[in-house]
């Protein structure tokens, strides 16, 4: 099957309290990402937040992030990515769950 | 001052709700922290709740507690590239003055907790985020710190609640983090529809349920199910697998979800349905060897966060309420019994769970979690090869059934030897004896 999937449609059904500026996770070193050989993140997201860019290396955007934690999961062997959550009350919030 | 509480649950899923409504029922001072904006704003389920554990902690939930349908009818469908071989039941009987099986919108669920708990005293604040435990020198756990001002508060018992990140236990080194095969990721959407077509479609009247549990071609050969279930104005549809899995591929879970929804056999059923959300959550499926340490000075850890999900039976929300359930009983008799919340007065939790299905079913499936992980046939070939033999059978074209059985038996064969063949059924049944 070749269906076109944009998950920014899926992103866009859902409420979000945006936290301007904050973002809860972050990508440590930039470098450590353009050695990474999967770059599994890119792939795992449900919310497509990690997208390889020209440099080689991965863009993190948390705007669509569903707290889910995968990205840490993933990429604990590499240990690159700092992950909290955001402050009480922002972030995604589900109103159906 | 810092204000102090007899307890601090961290967490408003159902094992944190089931704790603090038994703490708070008893009357003990207890404060219950979730992140969430409300009750539910983080969380995510297919959802089928089991009636039975709710029942031992608000025996007359059904008054008020706002579930969707009561489910008649289970199917479990093996899915080929354009098919379908499953079973049914339904039984007349599920449609008791007391069924036993909901499926639910998860968010309508928490608040409704949220309401229970008031009314029995207790204290939840919604929009804080844990971010530590506070612990004395001697490594006692004597409280939490918050993201809000001044967010120091004091307890004699912390009960860690929340969920299957379990950030807290991991930041004070009391959990690793959890292994990419120990670990699923499932996506779902909620798609709302007319109830009448709900009805039609799945052959039911208002209030009853039918609910789909899927495997098969739809996860690509990675370990994992899908699910289909009915609300009252609405459709859930999900799928989630292992994240070691999706770790090694290159199919993003939206489009594994998109797949599904496009199969032939599941699209007609979801046809002219709106998606309202999309939600994606993990779900802990290591099973008893991945079960971290569950207590210790001033500590317990209830629910997900403990790792306690049955994944062969989709439980996950019963084994939490009972969990936190168990472990708000437990401050309850050490309380009464003028004794402290020393770890080695806490054991008394975990002999609690080890008496109980919690630790029993764990144990029982500890082995199926390996097997699922190394042996992808079940996954890939098996689909295949089932449908592919529902097919010859049923396709009447002259050939006679002993020639269609050898067919069927040959094509098993080529795909896995006999020996391999032997070898999962052994190994199934091992996992599940
Ligand atoms: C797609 C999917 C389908 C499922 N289907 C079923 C099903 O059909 N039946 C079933 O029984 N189970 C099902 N489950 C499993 C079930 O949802 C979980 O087992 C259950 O929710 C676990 O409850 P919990 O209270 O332990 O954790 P959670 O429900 O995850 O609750 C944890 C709470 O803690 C809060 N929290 C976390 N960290 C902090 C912090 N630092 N500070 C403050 N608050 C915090 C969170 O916001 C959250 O509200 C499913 C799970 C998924 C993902
Ligand atoms: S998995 Fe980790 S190290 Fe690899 S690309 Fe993603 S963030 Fe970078
Ligand atoms: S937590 Fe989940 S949704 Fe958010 S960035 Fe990580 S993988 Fe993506």
């Amino acid at each position: 099957m070749s269906i076109v999937v944009k998950v920014e449609e899926k992103l866009y059904q859902n409420r979000y309290i945006v936290d301007e500026s904050r973002p809860h996770i972050q990508i440590k070193s930039e470098e450590a990402c353009k050695s990474c050989d999967r770059q599994a993140c890119t792939v795992c997201c449900p919310a497509a937040c990690y997208s390889r860019n020209e440099t080689g290396g991965v863009t993190l955007v948390t705007d669509g992030c569903l707290e889910c934690g995968t990205c840490r999961v993933v990429c604990q062997d590499k240990g690159n990515i700092a992950w909290d959550y955001p402050r009480g009350g922002y972030g995604i919030s589900y109103k159906f769950g | 001052m810092v204000e102090k509480f007899d307890a601090i649950v961290i967490g408003a899923g159902p094992s944190g709700n089931a704790a603090t409504y038994t703490l708070a029922k008893q009357g003990l001072k207890v404060l219950q922290l979730e992140r969430g904006e409300y009750p539910g704003a983080k969380n995510v389920q297919g959802g089928i709740m089991y009636a039975h554990e709710l029942e031992k902690i608000i025996p007359d939930f059904r008054e008020d507690c706002p579930t969707e349908r009561h489910i008649i009818e289970q199917r479990v469908w093996l899915l080929g590239d354009d098919s379908y071989v499953g079973t049914n039941y339904r039984s007349e009987s599920f449609n008791s003055d007391k069924p036993n099986r909901y499926t639910i919108i998860r968010a309508n669920i928490d608040k409704w907790w949220g309401e229970q708990i008031r009314k029995v005293g207790g204290l939840q604040i919604c929009e804080t985020t844990v971010t530590e435990l506070i612990r004395d020198p001697s490594g006692k756990v004597i409280g939490v710190r918050t993201d809000r001002e001044g967010g120091e508060i004091l307890a004699d018992v912390v009960i860690m609640a929340d969920g299957v990140n379990a950030l807290l236990a991991k930041r004070a080194n009391l959990q690793t983090e959890a292994a990419p095969e120990n670990v699923a990721l499932a996506v779902k959407e909620i798609l709302f529809i007319d109830p009448e077509l709900i009805q039609q479609r799945f052959g039911i009247k208002e209030d009853e349920g039918v609910v789909i549990e899927i495997m098969g071609k739809v996860t690509k050969g990675m370990v994992g199910t899908a699910f289909l279930y009915t609300n009252k104005e609405s459709l859930t549809i999900g799928i989630g697998c292992l994240i070691s899995d999706f770790k090694n591929g290159d199919c993003p879970p939206y489009r594994m979800l998109e797949d599904l929804k496009n199969h032939p056999v599941i699209k007609p059923l979801i046809e002219g349905a709106e998606m309202k959300e999309y939600a994606a959550h993990m779900i802990p499926e290591g099973g008893y060897k991945a079960v971290p340490q569950l207590y210790g000075d001033g500590w317990m850890v209830v629910g997900d966060a403990a790792h306690f999900n049955n994944a062969a039976h989709r439980e996950g929300s019963n084994l939490a309420m009972a969990s936190g359930r168990m472990a708000a009983e437990t401050v309850l008799e050490l309380k009464a019994a003028g004794k402290g919340f020393t770890a080695s007065n806490l054991a008394a939790y975990k002999k609690k769970l080890d008496d109980s299905f919690i630790m029993k079913d764990l144990k029982k499936y500890r082995e199926l979690p390996g097997i699922m992980h190394g042996n992808k046939q079940f996954f890939g070939t098996y689909p295949d090869e089932i449908t592919a033999a529902a097919h010859n059978w049923f396709t009447v074209d002259s050939v006679d059934k002993k020639s269609k059985e050898k067919q069927i038996m040959k094509s098993f064969i080529k795909r896995r030897s006999v020996m391999g063949l032997v070898g999962d059924a052994i190994k199934l049944v091992r996992a599940v004896r």
